[in-house]
């Protein structure tokens, strides 16, 4: 299987034990991502004034990138997952978004590639019980906390990734791959996000509550896939806080070092 | 040579605001064939009328054109109106001049002109039209209720009591609807069994009311004054005639799998059941995918134990047919699912419940015996956080647009008794707006405030949740405060949105009857005709026109059926004259029109025919004036012209068109 991948700024940086970990985990299930040359940052947040365009077009490049090469546009991070699958339902489905971007960079795209996250791929491509037989090193006894956070999930008519209030794709992953998956309220509720910059009192409280629910819940470490999330549920978490990717890594028997 | 009189309507400023209304009447003045045309502010008036038959006797008129609304606002009135001076009715045309044209332009010189141009097609049109005679059909002096809840059931109370027989289907075991598992109702308080089963006793007790219960409706066919109906009893391998209703085969079923219906599945029944005790009528029903011997051929001791032999597991479904004259639409409605709100915990918590289901928990008769108990662990609950709009209101795409209108009331009354009989409870009722309009609803809602100490908060719940150590923990916003709350609660109660019941849509589709996005059927008028269906003989009572409470629903069923009853009173109803008719000298007898008339009110013959060159057989269509429709969709089919409408012919709409376009 090969996919282009769309990596993202956070993953060449704060956030390259989540590129590492899934590029390893790939390669062990026979996937290959072709990182799409001279990609351009996503922008991380999707612009919300029905006005602005001009952010929406590094992703429109990617979007048509991957058309042009006739594969599906795969990417690890929930953010630039969040911007690029929003950009690409502009494109499909606003006559305005699509002329705008159309006239202005002369693209002729209208939301034709399929975007898929790292976790879609092993639901619907590979399969969970297809990994399931892959797991050399089942997580047995090991009680994960998978937390969704926001922009995975939500807008759900937009995304589509899952139920936005009760999901199941990530503890479906966590059982496929012999850990326990620990079903929590406050899976999907909001770490603060960039309010870590101007209020952390918010974020601290936000991520307590997380945390607190999952361990009430009996669990003893928290998975994510977004950056963000991962780094302030890290600042305030006295439970181990790790990628989805890098438990991947650890079921494969590849060992979390090398990822 | 027709001599047409034109009269331009101001409708009050409803036209003339936009519209130069005497300018529309000189102009018009000068068309081919006009010796009339006036302006008047209310042309509907009893003076207006007065002007209209002056004009048709002083000019000797021979058509009218009036500008004014649509057709279907005041076409019959002007009609009248001719009629009384000794014009044939069917030589009136409207043209509308309100709704398609004064209410929506702004420019009056172009409001003008289109008004005139509206004018002067009615104008070219009046000039074709021939005078038409309306038909007769006999009225089946019969109604059919098709619902059996308290709409269905005050419908054909009324329709009986006046001398006429009515028949109601109900799919259900039993006839009782929702109000029959409600407690108590709003805003008097008074026990919704002890008013209910007494007119449930009376349905079935009046001489001219025939009950089909757990009976669905087959097939329609017909029109006003003669339906003809097809009901299929559903099979339930207990016969009524038999049944003495002692029970004892349902206390013998061995199989207590199957939820409680009547309870919302709070607890179990046995596979052959009587919904509750009051059911009507008192006869069991099996339960075949429960039914030990459905399902493993063993068993059959409820017909080992039925002393008066009534059970049959061979029986099979029955279709009964029968001819009605009017048809009342009475489906009700059901709470939404709330398979999309996961945040409210309801498919997750058990001691999350919707509104109903609270509903059968304060029944004497429901699964607690009426002892406020929470369904996780049977203990009493301390707080109890009610949430109105669950799904009402709603525009996130998850729910339904609308105001659901009975949830405020029936809130505030669960908070009320519960605090009534458990002073040590807390009570809170998250709400966006209290909508309480009403006689005595406010009042109501006040009592549950101030002398209930109920604590409504205006906002609300984002997340119901457990906090890990068994406690429910509802998250909200107090809007009013602007803060975030957490309250520890012991049962959440959810206020479901409603919704019209599932088979309204296929029932509509068998009855022609039109229906709103939501499913609601449509009224003929939503002010001046709201009991009726746009389709002739077919009326509406109840929920499935649009959100009620009881007293409204009683109020409408009871004007369904005096709609009924004017119907059924007519020993002969006038057919529309504008049906089509075919031209035997042209009709090739394709059948392409009778393939697409959806009324079957075309058959073929084969006839003689003379165009001139001879007589010879052929094969012709024929129409049957009494079973057509008017709907004009053979004249479209027809690939040779034969086929034409009386009142709206090809000559007729091209000159329209003309009109419009000179």
């Amino acid at each position: 299987m090969i996919y282009d991948y769309y990596p993202g700024c956070t993953l060449k940086n704060q956030a390259s034990a989540l590129e590492k970990s899934a590029m390893t985990a790939a390669e062990a299930l026979g996937v290959e991502l072709r990182e799409l040359p001279e990609w351009q940052c996503c922008g991380g947040v999707y612009p919300m004034a029905s006005n602005e365009n001009a952010h929406k077009l590094p992703s429109v490049r990617a979007l048509q990138s991957a058309k042009d090469n006739g594969r599906d546009l795969l990417t690890v991070c929930s953010a630039c997952y969040h911007v690029l699958k929003s950009v690409n339902y502009d494109m499909k489905n606003s006559d305005t978004v699509r002329n705008k971007v159309r006239s202005y960079a002369e693209i002729d795209y209208g939301g034709e590639t399929r975007v898929l996250h790292f976790l879609e791929m092993l639901r619907d491509d590979i399969g969970f019980e297809a990994l399931r037989k892959k797991v050399t090193n089942p997580l047995t006894g090991q009680r994960i906390a998978p937390y969704y956070g926001c922009l995975i999930l939500r807008p759900s008519a937009i995304i589509g990734f899952d139920d936005a209030e009760n999901p199941r794709i990530m503890e479906d992953y966590i059982t496929s791959l012999g850990g326990e998956a620990v079903v929590y309220p406050f899976r999907n509720e909001c770490c603060g996000g960039y309010m870590a910059a101007e209020n952390q009192t918010l974020t601290e409280k936000k991520c307590r509550d997380i945390i607190g629910s999952a361990k009430a819940h009996g669990a003893d470490c928290i998975i994510t896939a977004c950056p963000l999330c991962y780094y302030n549920l890290k600042k305030y978490s006295d439970i181990p806080v790790r990628y989805f990717t890098q438990i991947l890594c650890e079921a494969l028997g590849i060992g979390e070092d090398e990822a | 040579m027709q001599r047409i009189g034109v009269f331009v309507c101001h409708c009050g400023s409803n036209i003339a605001a936009a519209v130069d209304v005497k300018q529309v009447a000189e102009t018009l003045k000068n068309e081919p064939n006009v010796v009339f045309a006036a302006d008047y502010p209310y042309m509907c008036s009893e003076n207006g009328q007065q002007l209209i038959r002056n004009a048709i006797k002083e000019n000797q008129l021979t058509g009218v054109v009036v500008c004014s609304c649509s057709p279907r606002m005041h076409e019959a009135t002007f009609r009248k109106t001719a009629e009384e001076s000794g014009l044939n009715p069917y030589m009136v045309e409207i043209a509308n001049i309100r709704e398609q044209c004064s209410w929506i332009h702004k420019d009056r010189m172009t409001a003008t002109a289109k008004a005139v141009v509206l004018g002067r097609a009615a104008i070219a049109k009046v000039r074709l039209n021939a005078p038409l005679t309306a038909g007769e059909s006999p009225v089946v002096k019969r109604a059919l209720v098709i619902g059996g809840g308290i709409a269905g059931i005050q419908t054909a109370l009324d329709i009986a009591e006046a001398g006429y027989p009515v028949d109601i289907v109900e799919k259900k075991p039993t006839i009782g609807g929702k109000m029959a598992q409600l407690d108590k109702t709003f805003p008097t308080l008074d026990c919704a069994a002890c008013i209910l089963t007494p007119k449930m006793v009376e349905a079935a007790q009046h001489e001219n009311i025939t009950l089909y219960t757990y009976s669905e409706i087959e097939e329609v066919k017909g029109y006003v004054g003669n339906f003809r109906v097809k009901i299929r009893k559903k099979a339930r391998y207990v016969h009524e005639d038999l049944c003495s209703g002692c029970g004892v085969c349902t206390q013998k079923c061995p199989s207590r799998k199957g939820g409680n219906e009547f309870n919302l599945s709070l607890d179990k029944r046995g596979a052959i059941y009587i919904p509750f005790a009051q059911a009507i009528p008192n006869v069991p029903v099996i339960d075949t995918e429960q039914c030990l011997k459905f399902k493993t051929g063993k068993c059959g001791l409820c017909q080992m134990n039925c002393a008066a032999k009534a059970i049959d597991f061979s029986q099979q479904d029955e279709i009964v047919e029968q001819e009605y004259g009017a048809i009342v639409a009475a489906t009700g409605f059901n709470p939404i699912s709330l398979d999309k709100f996961g945040e409210f915990g309801y498919q997750t918590y058990p001691d999350v419940v919707t509104s109903l289901e609270f509903e059968r928990i304060l029944n004497a008769a429901g699964p607690t015996k009426g002892h406020l108990e929470r369904p996780s662990d049977g203990k009493p609950p301390k707080t109890l956080v009610f949430v109105q709009c669950v799904g009402s209101r709603d525009t996130s795409g998850r729910g339904k647009e609308y105001c659901s209108k009975i949830c405020c009331m029936y809130t505030a009354k669960h908070a009320m008794l519960v605090r009534e009989k458990y002073p040590d409870t807390e009570v809170y009722v998250f709400y966006i707006d209290v909508r309480t309009p009403g006689k005595n609803f406010d009042e109501f809602y006040r009592r549950a405030v101030e002398q209930y100490g109920v604590h409504y908060i205006k906002g609300m719940v984002g997340k119901v949740y457990d906090d890990g150590a068994g406690h429910l923990m509802v998250r909200a916003s107090d809007l009013l405060a602007n803060e975030q709350l957490t309250i520890s609660a012991d049962m959440v109660i959810l206020a479901a949105a409603t919704e019209p019941d599932k088979t309204a849509r296929s029932l509509a589709t068998m009855l022609t009857a039109s229906m709103d996005t939501n499913d609601f059927f449509t009224e003929a008028h939503p002010k001046l005709r709201p009991v009726e269906s746009p389709t002739a003989g077919v009326f509406l009572s109840g929920f499935c026109q649009g959100p009620k409470d009881i007293p409204e629903t009683v109020s409408q069923a009871g004007a369904a059926a005096v709609k009924v009853i004017g119907l059924l009173s007519k020993n002969k109803l006038k057919s529309n004259p504008c049906v089509a008719r075919s031209d035997s000298l042209v009709c090739s007898g394709c059948s392409n029109c009778e393939k697409v008339c959806p009324f079957g009110a075309i058959t073929y013959t084969e006839a003689e025919v003379n165009d001139g060159t001879g007589k010879e057989i052929r094969r012709i269509a024929v129409v049957n004036e009494a079973v057509c429709h008017g709907c004009g969709a053979c004249t479209v089919a027809c690939p040779s012209g034969a086929m034409d409408l009386k009142g709206f012919s090809s000559n007729q709409i091209f000159a329209e068109v003309d009109a419009i376009c000179r």
